[in-house]
């Protein structure tokens, strides 16, 4: 049975020295059969397992994590939230995302620390500032919040940029998406596996997936470390690995997988209270509620599963960071890491039926799929459930890649591919 | 950082190149299906493992060169001329 968080459960665990609390969610043993089986336990495995549960009243699920939960990409990311897309189809589901995250604490009961600080991009040439107007005008008639700003405007919002005549890299203007902004990566993982555990979903960990079992050409369950678990509707999410996966059920995916890398500082004093982004430097940045500077940096651009970035990257991010905020020059950089990201050719994901009936997959997120989390999980939850692909996730079906409708997100994604 | 040894150049960084990508991709013929055409345009093996791969010495003789990598090490296995066939 678990606790509800409150401020008076709170109070009340005083009194037995908060002694009291149950683990937030079963750490369970693999049964022998599922309803529905969900491969990936990260942001979006167990926000689909929740929504099985929670929309469509699922609850004989699984979820399998080959580690352990959240020990992934969703561990690994620069925590940002935003819906700042160019095209109407992307516009809707980042937003829809975005709306999610907003009601998500008090949805789960857990807080996920959503800090809508609002989200800056830096304009640094002409040519920038027009593809903004264009992006921001593009945003706003898809209803969705964003604004130019001027050169002052932008040295209002970000205190430590380098405005002055002689800046190594000119700051313009920019825009900004107010409602953008961090939560914490952590909490997205463990508020979903509480919630979905809660549900009655079963969260099993160390628990790699080897094989697809099929029959009469439908998958009919998952060969696994820990044995064989049956169900005829399984579900991928499984970010960078994708390709792993469907390679054992015997297909392949439009994927190319890539170390993104990102890196944090020492912790520090409040210096910079929005998420900013430099397109023209490949940084982004900001300040996580611990003082820390978390920094996201570029693709290395060749395949790679190797969780680790390499130093040029490195060293070309805080160039460019420092270029940005002089006053940052002494900062010591505490930890550098890399996630492995599942790059589509027009950088939006892939949701829905695989060549494999019964199997469902949920990947192609790149560099953005910490922000796609929520509707992530709702529409692969969809699809598992009813066997239609949800209304928002229409256009992002597999099947684009053979009609050639492809959703080209290379500039929204924020990261040169 | 890698080091790449290029065919023409020797062992330099891996900065002074570009990867092309997956490497040994057959252009389908006219008439082939828009599935046989995406398949070609888009779909791709991205093996965590080795990875046949075009890599061109972009900062150096501009040659483009098949390269044998492993995917998680990153170890360089083998590096050959850009027409000749995929290794067995």
């Amino acid at each position: 049975m678990q606790n509800r968080y409150s401020a008076w459960s709170l109070l009340r665990g005083a009194f037995s020295g908060q002694r009291n609390w149950s683990p937030a969610w079963t750490d369970a043993a693999p049964k022998a059969a599922y309803d529905v089986i969900v491969v990936g336990g990260g942001g979006h495995g167990l926000a689909t397992a929740y929504y099985l549960a929670k929309n469509h009243g699922l609850n004989n699920v699984a979820v399998i994590e080959r580690g352990w939960i959240g020990g992934g990409n969703t561990g690994r990311n620069t925590t940002i939230v935003r819906s700042n897309y160019l095209y109407p189809e992307s516009a809707r589901l980042y937003d829809f995302s975005l709306k999610l995250y907003e009601g998500l604490s008090a949805e789960l009961n857990f807080n996920i620390m959503l800090s809508q600080r609002g989200l800056v991009l830096l304009a640094h040439s002409r040519h920038d500032l027009d593809a903004m107007s264009r992006w921001a005008n593009a945003m706003r008639m898809n209803g969705i919040d964003a604004g130019i700003l001027s050169r002052d405007e932008v040295a209002a919002m970000v205190p430590g940029l380098d405005m002055s005549p002689q800046a190594r890299i000119p700051v313009l203007g920019g825009f900004t998406q107010r409602r953008g902004g961090t939560a914490r990566h952590d909490a997205i993982a463990w508020g979903y596996a509480r919630a979905a555990s809660a549900l009655g979903v079963d969260i099993i960990q160390n628990c790699e997936v080897q094989g697809f079992v099929q029959e009469g050409g439908r998958v009919v369950g998952v060969d696994t470390t820990r044995g064989r678990i049956n169900a005829d509707r399984v579900g991928i999410a499984a970010a960078g690995h994708s390709s792993v996966l469907a390679n054992l059920a015997g297909f392949r995916l439009p994927v190319t997988s890539y170390a993104l890398q990102a890196m944090v500082s020492e912790p520090l004093k409040p210096v910079l209270d929005t998420v900013v982004l430099s397109p023209g430097t490949g940084a982004y940045l900001s300040q996580s509620d611990k003082g820390e500077l978390v920094i996201g940096a570029m693709l290395d651009l060749f395949p790679s599963y190797a969780q680790r970035g390499s130093f040029a990257v490195t060293q070309s991010i805080l160039a460019g960071v420092l270029a940005l905020f002089p006053a940052y020059a002494r900062l010591k950089m505490l930890r550098q890491w890399a996630g492995i990201v599942d790059v589509v050719h027009d950088s939006s994901p892939i949701i829905g039926a695989t060549p494999v009936p019964g199997l469902y997959i949920n990947c192609g997120w790149g560099t953005g799929g910490f922000k796609g989390i929520p509707v992530g999980g709702w529409t692969l939850a969809h699809v598992l459930a009813t066997g239609e692909n949800h209304p928002l996730a229409e256009p992002f079906a597999l099947s684009r890649f053979v009609t050639g409708r492809l959703i080209d997100e290379a500039a929204a994604s924020g990261i040169a591919h | 950082m890698m080091q790449i040894p290029c065919i023409l150049c020797g062992r330099r960084d891996e900065s002074e190149f570009v990867c092309g990508g997956a490497s040994h991709l057959l252009r389908p013929p006219l008439e082939a299906s828009d599935q046989q055409w995406g398949d070609y345009l888009f779909f791709r093996d991205n093996p965590k493992g080795v990875h046949l791969e075009r890599w061109r010495h972009a900062q150096g003789c501009g040659r483009w060169f098949n390269v044998a990598r492993h995917t998680v090490t990153h170890e360089i296995l083998s590096v050959y001329a850009i027409t000749e066939p995929a290794p067995r």
